[in-house]
């Protein structure tokens, strides 16, 4: 490290800091629905990054339509698509949640293994429609460029701009779960099934509108995903595995594990990567995560309960 | 004599071995060309994977979604032996330094690294395909055992594991030969592996090892043992209670399931010729799951049939229809874990019991498992679908 | 004092976040007594059981079995030492037979090998002949454990931990869910394998404590609110206190 100034290593920090927190959001965006999903529900949703996938689309599709409709509408299909991939992936997780999830409930392990092979169909039918190639969605102006902090220190606008819908959707999240009755149904529902249902709370409705909403944050994690990268059939599947361990580490019943956890394995991953190769960089986090869910497996921030 | 065969659970069990034995070493040899018989015989090593994982998963109810890694490893240490066989200094005399593997003399090593060292050894090259994933296994079972780490974080930590070891083969090229795998290789012993001959004897060696593997199955699944693992996916505590070391049965039956997916490892090498880390990640550990699910988590022979089969569609459809085969493989996981959870073999005993009212069917241990996740309460789903 | 007690329970104390179920404890029990543990609920019954079988782990004290400290040793290791423990809800083996799930409870064969290459003896079978007889099952021996009735799960469940020969049984809430007729079934089959063991028994049932019970010890809180003989014990004004205020 001897060859660098202390300027230029401000700025290396300063910089993969700024790469780690685009891969923060990505996982982050994520791993909010599947908090949700595995978090609260306990079931293992597989298809998880299928569900990002088809959001990423879903925006790709409105920014085609909006780029043949002119420059206006080129300007303004951001939030039009925010809410489409929203409500597709919701509509998708409803009828999955309706048709397969619900009989699988007592059989986490079925869980896995049933949504993976339908994150198979839907990896298939993506290539079908879209094909093989990666899309890229055209950009509006107004995310383009980026902001020169200092001489050394460049930071891309979209890369600002992901962060600010992750911080978003997790301030609503936080929201919704911790603050709305909603939330409250949903947390009785998962500490106690039965004492619920005797509460008058259709926990049935609360599990399906729960998946749903998951696999809705999903999608809008996808459409936010298009800002910073192409989207391919198997976008998604790629981050599943680090996901879970992002929600794992964190402890799955907290949110705000999930956060720190992210924020963690993806900086340390960026950071690492400037000075080795990126797939060491990935091993050593991807392993140190490993060794610590294994000292300490209930996460980072789990509660005690009496049992 | 008796008592010998109800070691291997009884006389029907036995002749279920001695059907699939007849199968492979007698009627598939004679009616198939050795190119196809070679094929089949590298669909028989994921049947290794899928006994193991009968016994960890559909009798100990831990899921290991990172066998490939076990795979993987035993198929790399053979690989390992059989290339340096391949890197005499003749052989590779237009090298920068000859006597060494091409991928390293590519990646600009100069010496042979220390741990490919030992593999100059056949005797060694055996033991260490038992010996380094029955390491790992122990090592990752002792740690999360003891800790009572089970169920779906297991799953998840192996699978993690899975793609840790991937990333890591493909980053370091000159160690392990990079995303291309260790390949090139031709003799071992002297004995060139290529020719129709050996393809025949690594057959039938591969057969007779797989029938071993389902005779220990079924053995351990006969004994206090297997009966153990089945009390212990069902009630861990009371088993805990009554006086057994909980963590070291589990470890032990990982490490048996490890051994086996080696063992099948090994023979894969030899009969296909490489090996890469295609084998080991993620997406191909959980493939011998679906191999194991759909022939039937509680069987053996039903597991061993299951992956033959579905690899075998595997590759004929695959190459016919490349865009059907992901959606048949989900389809048919989807279909065989929601409605026929005891896979083939579960079709079969009751379609059997069905033609023969007479035959009292054995009862079979339900797949029907208590919770293992948070997910607590008795649900209000209904339970698995008969 | 510790050649008549066979469990010495000290100054014994576990807290969850701060939460004290059980708070220096002291408790005894002899040999061949049986003793009976009673208290509003969030006493710290159930606890107390979990803390001797090792089952939780103790903030404070000391746990000394036939003067073994019970608080270092794993859970395998204290049944090993001799004692025996049934849960409040009956957890037994429901994909195996009775005969299997006596035969799994029974002692050799604990070891990985020793269970792989186990077999079953004639004299284990005998054994098990003669404890399905006391818990009155011995036509259900080949049945499926899932097919019995909540009741003779209860029983099976006392089977189990008969088959190991414990010298201290604890049961919790063995009668819970029984009607009445099995419940004096169960009374008669407690006094009978109370004999060259002690016996601890958690139980609400306060008739079913008065067929069983000599002595009976009440918790509140965490502590012993009372200990001596039944009618002593009910008619203990603390006791009704507890007992009413709730």
């Amino acid at each position: 490290m001897g060859d660098f100034t202390a300027q230029e290593l401000t700025a290396i920090f300063v910089m993969q800091g700024f790469s780690g927190l685009s891969l923060f959001c990505v996982f982050l965006l994520m791993a909010l629905g599947l908090a949700i999903i595995f978090g609260q529900m306990g079931v293992i949703n597989m298809a998880h990054g299928e569900f990002l996938t088809l959001g990423a689309y879903i925006t790709y599709l409105v920014s085609y339509q909006a780029a043949e409709w002119g420059a206006t509408a080129l300007t303004w299909y951001f939030p039009v698509a925010i809410v489409a991939a929203f409500i597709g992936t919701f509509a998708l997780g409803y009828l999955v949640e309706r048709f397969m999830i619900r009989y699988l409930y007592n059989r986490p392990l079925d869980t896995l293994l049933a949504t993976w092979g339908l994150g198979l169909i839907l990896q298939q039918v993506f290539r079908s429609i879209f094909g093989p190639r990666e899309k890229t969605v055209t950009m509006p102006d107004w995310l383009l460029g980026s902001y020169r902090a200092t001489d050394m220190i460049d930071i891309p606008l979209n890369g600002l701009f992901i962060l600010v819908i992750t911080l978003v959707l997790t301030l609503a999240l936080f929201a919704l779960l911790y603050r709305s009755r909603w939330g409250i149904k949903v947390r009785a529902t998962t500490q106690n099934r039965g004492m619920a249902n005797a509460a008058g709370i259709n926990t049935d409705r609360v599990d399906r509108m729960t998946f749903a909403l998951g696999c809705g944050i999903a999608g809008v994690a996808g459409a936010a995903f298009t800002t910073i990268a192409s989207t391919g059939p198997t976008t998604g599947s790629l981050y599943i595995v680090d996901t879970f361990l992002v929600v794992v580490f964190g402890g799955a019943a907290s949110l705000l594990g999930t956060v720190v956890s992210a924020f963690g394995i993806a900086q340390s991953q960026s950071i690492l990567s400037f000075f080795w190769s990126g797939s060491m960089a990935k091993v050593f986090t991807l392993l140190t995560v490993v060794v610590i869910l294994m000292l300490r497996p209930q996460g980072l921030f789990a509660s005690k309960v009496r049992r | 004599m008796q008592r010998l065969t109800k070691a291997f659970g009884g006389t029907s069990g036995l002749i279920q071995i001695a059907v699939i034995a007849a199968i492979l070493m007698i009627v598939l040899p004679a009616t198939t060309e050795i190119f196809r018989l070679n094929l089949f015989g590298k669909y028989l090593t994921y049947a290794f994977v899928a006994v193991g994982l009968v016994l960890c998963w559909g009798y100990g109810g831990i899921l290991s979604l990172g066998q490939g890694v076990f795979f993987g490893l035993g198929g790399y240490c053979m690989a390992m032996f059989l290339k340096l066989e391949a890197s005499t200094p003749e052989a590779t005399k237009i090298q920068t330094t000859p006597g060494i593997p091409d991928f390293m003399d590519w990646n600009q090593l100069t010496e042979l690294p220390w741990f490919w060292e030992p593999f100059h050894s056949f005797a060694f090259t055996v033991f260490a395909v038992v010996a380094v994933p029955a390491f790992f296994a122990w090592l990752i079972g002792y740690a999360m055992f003891k800790r009572r780490v089970g169920g779906v974080y297991f799953a998840i930590i192996t699978q993690a594991i899975a793609v840790i070891l991937t990333i890591l083969i493909v980053g370091q090229q000159g160690y392990t030969g990079g995303i291309n795998g260790i390949t090139d290789l031709r003799t071992l012993l002297g004995w060139d592996i290529r020719t129709d001959g050996a393809k025949y004897v690594l057959y039938y060696a591969c057969c007779i090892a797989l029938l071993l593997c389902l005779l220990a199955g079924k053995f351990i699944i006969n004994s206090r043992f297997g009966r153990l693992l089945i009390a212990m996916r069902d009630q861990e505590d009371r088993v805990r209670f009554s006086g057994y070391d909980v963590a070291n049965m589990k470890v032990f039956v990982f490490v048996m399931a490890s051994v086996f997916a080696a063992i099948g490892g090994a023979f894969f090498t030899l009969q296909v010729g490489f090996m890469s880390p295609t084998f080991i990640g993620a997406v191909a550990s959980i493939e011998m799951v679906v191999f194991c699910a759909v022939g039937g988590r509680l069987s053996v022979v039903g597991a061993a049939c299951g992956a033959f089969i579905v690899s075998w569609a595997k590759t004929s459809l695959s190459d016919s229809f490349p865009q059907i085969w992901p959606v048949v493989m989900g389809a048919l996981f989807i279909g065989v874990v929601m409605f026929f959870p005891r896979g083939l073999a579960g079709l079969v005993s009751d379609y059997g019991s069905k033609l023969m009212p007479g035959r009292k069917s054995r009862s079979k241990p339900s797949t029907h498992k208590p919770d293992t996740a948070s997910r607590s309460a008795a649900g209000t789903t209904p339970q698995e679908p008969a | 004092m510790s050649n008549a007690m066979i469990l010495e329970v000290e100054d014994l104390g576990v807290s969850f976040d701060g939460f004290k179920a059980i708070d220096a404890l002291n408790f005894y029990v002899e040999r061949n007594e049986l003793r009976v543990v009673i208290g509003p609920n969030g006493a710290g019954k159930t606890t107390l059981l979990d803390l001797i079988c090792g089952k939780t782990r103790a903030t404070s004290g000391k746990i000394k079995f036939k003067n073994k400290d019970l608080t270092k040793l794993s859970e395998h290791q204290i049944v090993h030492a001799g004692v025996g423990r049934k849960f409040q809800t009956p957890s037994i083996y429901e994909n195996l037979t009775v005969r299997q799930n006596l035969e799994l409870s029974s002692p050799g064969g604990r070891t990985v090998l020793s269970s792989l290459f186990f077999r079953r003896t004639a004299r284990l079978n005998d054994r098990i002949q003669e404890i399905a007889e006391t818990i009155y099952l011995v036509d259900e021996l080949d049945l499926s454990a899932g097919l019995l009735s909540h009741g003779q799960k209860q029983w099976l469940e006392i089977g189990m931990l008969l088959i190991q020969d414990p010298e201290l049984l604890m049961l919790d809430e063995p009668v819970a869910g029984m009607s009445v007729p099995e419940r004096e079934a169960t009374a008669a089959l407690l006094n009978r394998i109370k004999e060259n063991r002690a016996v601890i028994v958690i139980e609400h049932d306060m008739d079913f404590v008065k067929d069983i019970g000599r002595k009976v010890t009440v918790l509140h809180q965490g502590k012993i609110l009372a200990e001596g003989p039944m009618e002593k014990v009910q008619s203990d004004e603390r006791v009704i206190e507890v007992y009413l205020g709730h």
